[in-house]
């Protein structure tokens, strides 16, 4: 029996059955881990003395009848949340020394439920980016072709998924950063209501638009530790207060009378024929299932990447004043006063993109710019949220593809940061509006995976959860496994 | 967008950037408000901004009691430069 490839509900019940143990599948994947980490660079940090002993505690707990269904589970987080103890970077040379002096909430909240880390994935630079390449530490490679980027800013979380390095990853969602390297490596994202997955200890990015998530290869997968995951958290000013229902027991709900939403804008020019190709295959097994179709239309949504790229770099200019040289983090040598101590702290610590954003996000929030662009940005992210609001006054869930295309050949794009901000072009707008959304394997564009979007209402996420469920129970896309990574 | 301008932006964001560096940063963030000027098409004369995307919640006060213990130890050993328990900076005042 291979462990690796098996899913993580049936890895809970062979823990719990003793069929194995945790101390010998967590040996299994950290071995794997080196043998694949040369080719894919999916992490930048490795835990494995700590996971041993996380491991033997959860085997002794099983033992003993106590432990819950995640309990033994390995799993790895996204370098952005905060773990004590252990070097947590934001792939960015500014934190290339921080240890973080507490846990994340979502690390803590799995941490207590007994699962067990591996290590830290590799992103593109504090989330900015949508290929992986922005990481201090390199680029991650996609498991389904070395030569392609894996998406971002999650790159080392899908690929790490996708390659059966760990039957759970950690990853957050700002514009897309679950869903596109979702799509990009054939494994399911899932990116929460805003709100719904406590921010504390996730390093800030945009904060009206971070969210915490998960990318598993299944939705089932997903609904196990999502019920984990979420709920509210003091610690979180922007943390909601609604109970968090059981995800798993309504993974059954049938689809019959369901209405999804196609969204027109999403078919339009820009998207690969292959690409439509499977989604529209996709939306035929749905309607075979007993879901209706009804096109929607949401005609601003095409003003939602440019709503973006006024809204998170003004949020992230304002969330990476913190770095200065000061606290933590980079520090410029023999500054000669607190100015230059300031500028080149930050200006040696922060990559190229991240530069590029704080720079952008300083001039559409200074005097004069602030109207034209920010408060103009805010404007249209409003008529965005209510053509969205409006849509699901007719349907239950929207569906389209993920990206435009499949995984692109690295380098290809990063000439020109608007080709690459325009891959999130389906993903922004649920960010903009606060929806939850995910992303699940659909199909392949020679040899390369594609994804399928789904968009619900705010905290509809069991909705989506289910009707992704229900797509897997009559596909076998998401259980496809890279080619040597069997 | 002129070096200058560029140059001005930098220093409000307290980056220091090569002069070399300085065109391709001019380039990149002309083409980045080029693209965002689309924004003008939309009609908002009537909308109101969105600053959150989940409209109608309150911030949440607390009770103003301490929550927090003294961690600065654990914090410093963050920073790059301490002594005494206080974070060392260049002078400030002459």
């Amino acid at each position: 029996m291979s462990l690796h490839t098996l899913s993580l509900k049936r890895l809970a019940a062979g823990l719990r059955a003793r069929e194995f143990s945790s101390v010998e599948l967590t040996r299994l994947l950290l071995a794997r881990i080196e043998a694949h980490q040369p080719q894919l660079n999916a992490l930048i940090s490795q835990t494995g003395p700590s996971a041993m002993q996380a491991a033997a505690a959860a085997d002794g707990l099983l033992a003993r009848g106590g432990g819950g269904p995640l309990t033994g589970i390995p799993l790895v987080h996204k370098d952005i949340f905060c773990t004590e103890g252990v070097r947590t970077t934001c792939a960015s040379r500014m934190l290339d020394n921080f240890v973080a002096p507490y846990d994340a909430t979502v690390v803590a909240k799995l941490k207590a439920e007994g699962m067990v880390m591996l290590g830290k994935t590799n992103m593109d630079e504090f989330a900015m980016g949508s290929s992986n390449e922005t990481s201090f530490y390199g680029p991650v490679r996609n498991p389904w072709n070395l030569k392609r980027v894996p998406g971002g800013s999650s790159g080392g979380s899908a690929a790490a998924v996708a390659a059966r390095l760990a039957p759970f990853a950690s990853a957050t969602d700002t514009g897309g950063s679950i869903r596109q390297p979702a799509a990009l490596c054939g494994v399911t994202g899932f990116k929460p209501t805003y709100g719904r997955v406590s921010r504390y200890g996730m390093i800030a990015f945009a904060s009206s638009l971070d969210q915490g998530g998960t990318l598993t290869v299944s939705a089932e997968d997903a609904a196990l530790v999502l019920r984990a995951m979420a709920g509210f958290d003091p610690r979180d000013s922007t943390s909601v207060e609604q109970p968090v229902p059981d995800y798993v027991a309504g993974l059954d709900q049938p689809l019959s009378g369901m209405k999804i939403g196609l969204v027109r804008e999403f078919f339009e020019k820009g998207l690969d024929p292959d690409n439509e190709r499977c989604v529209r295959a996709a939306l035929r097994v749905y309607e075979k299932l007993g879901a209706k179709l009804l096109e929607v239309s949401l005609p601003n949504l095409a003003l939602s990447v440019p709503a973006y790229y006024v809204v998170a770099p003004a949020e992230c200019s304002s969330n990476l004043a913190r770095f200065d040289g000061v606290r933590f983090g980079h520090r410029a040598k023999d500054p000669k006063d607190l100015m230059d101590l300031y500028k080149r702290s930050r200006g040696e610590g922060f990559g190229a993109e991240v530069k590029r954003r704080i720079m952008t996000g300083t001039y559409v929030l200074s005097a004069g710019y602030y109207d034209a662009f920010y408060i103009k940005a805010q404007k249209v992210r409003r008529l965005i949220a209510n053509e969205f609001e409006q849509a699901f006054t007719q349907v239950d869930v929207l569906m389209g593809p993920t990206t435009p295309t499949a995984a692109f050949e690295l380098g290809s794009k990063t000439a020109d940061p608007i080709t690459m901000y325009l891959n999130d072009i389906y993903t922004i707008g649920a960010n903009l509006a606060g929806l939850p959304a995910m992303s699940i394997p659909c199909g392949f564009s020679q040899d390369l995976p594609l994804g399928l979007q789904l968009i619900g209402r705010h905290f509809a996420e069991g909705r989506l959860l289910s009707a992704a469920h229900a797509y897997q129970r009559e596909t076998d896309w998401h259980t496809r496994v890279p080619p040597g990574y069997e | 967008m002129t070096p200058e301008q560029i140059a001005s932006i930098a220093h409000l964001a307290r980056l220091a950037i090569d002069e070399a560096e300085l065109p391709r940063y001019q380039e990149s963030l002309a083409s980045i408000l080029s693209f965002v000027g689309d924004l003008e098409r939309a009609q908002t004369q009537e909308v109101s901004p969105m600053a959150h995307p989940l409209t109608g919640l309150v911030q949440r006060l607390r009770p103003d009691v301490v929550t927090e213990t003294d961690a600065h130890e654990l914090y410093q050993a963050n920073a790059p430069q301490v002594a005494a328990g206080l974070y060392l900076v260049p002078k400030v005042i002459e």
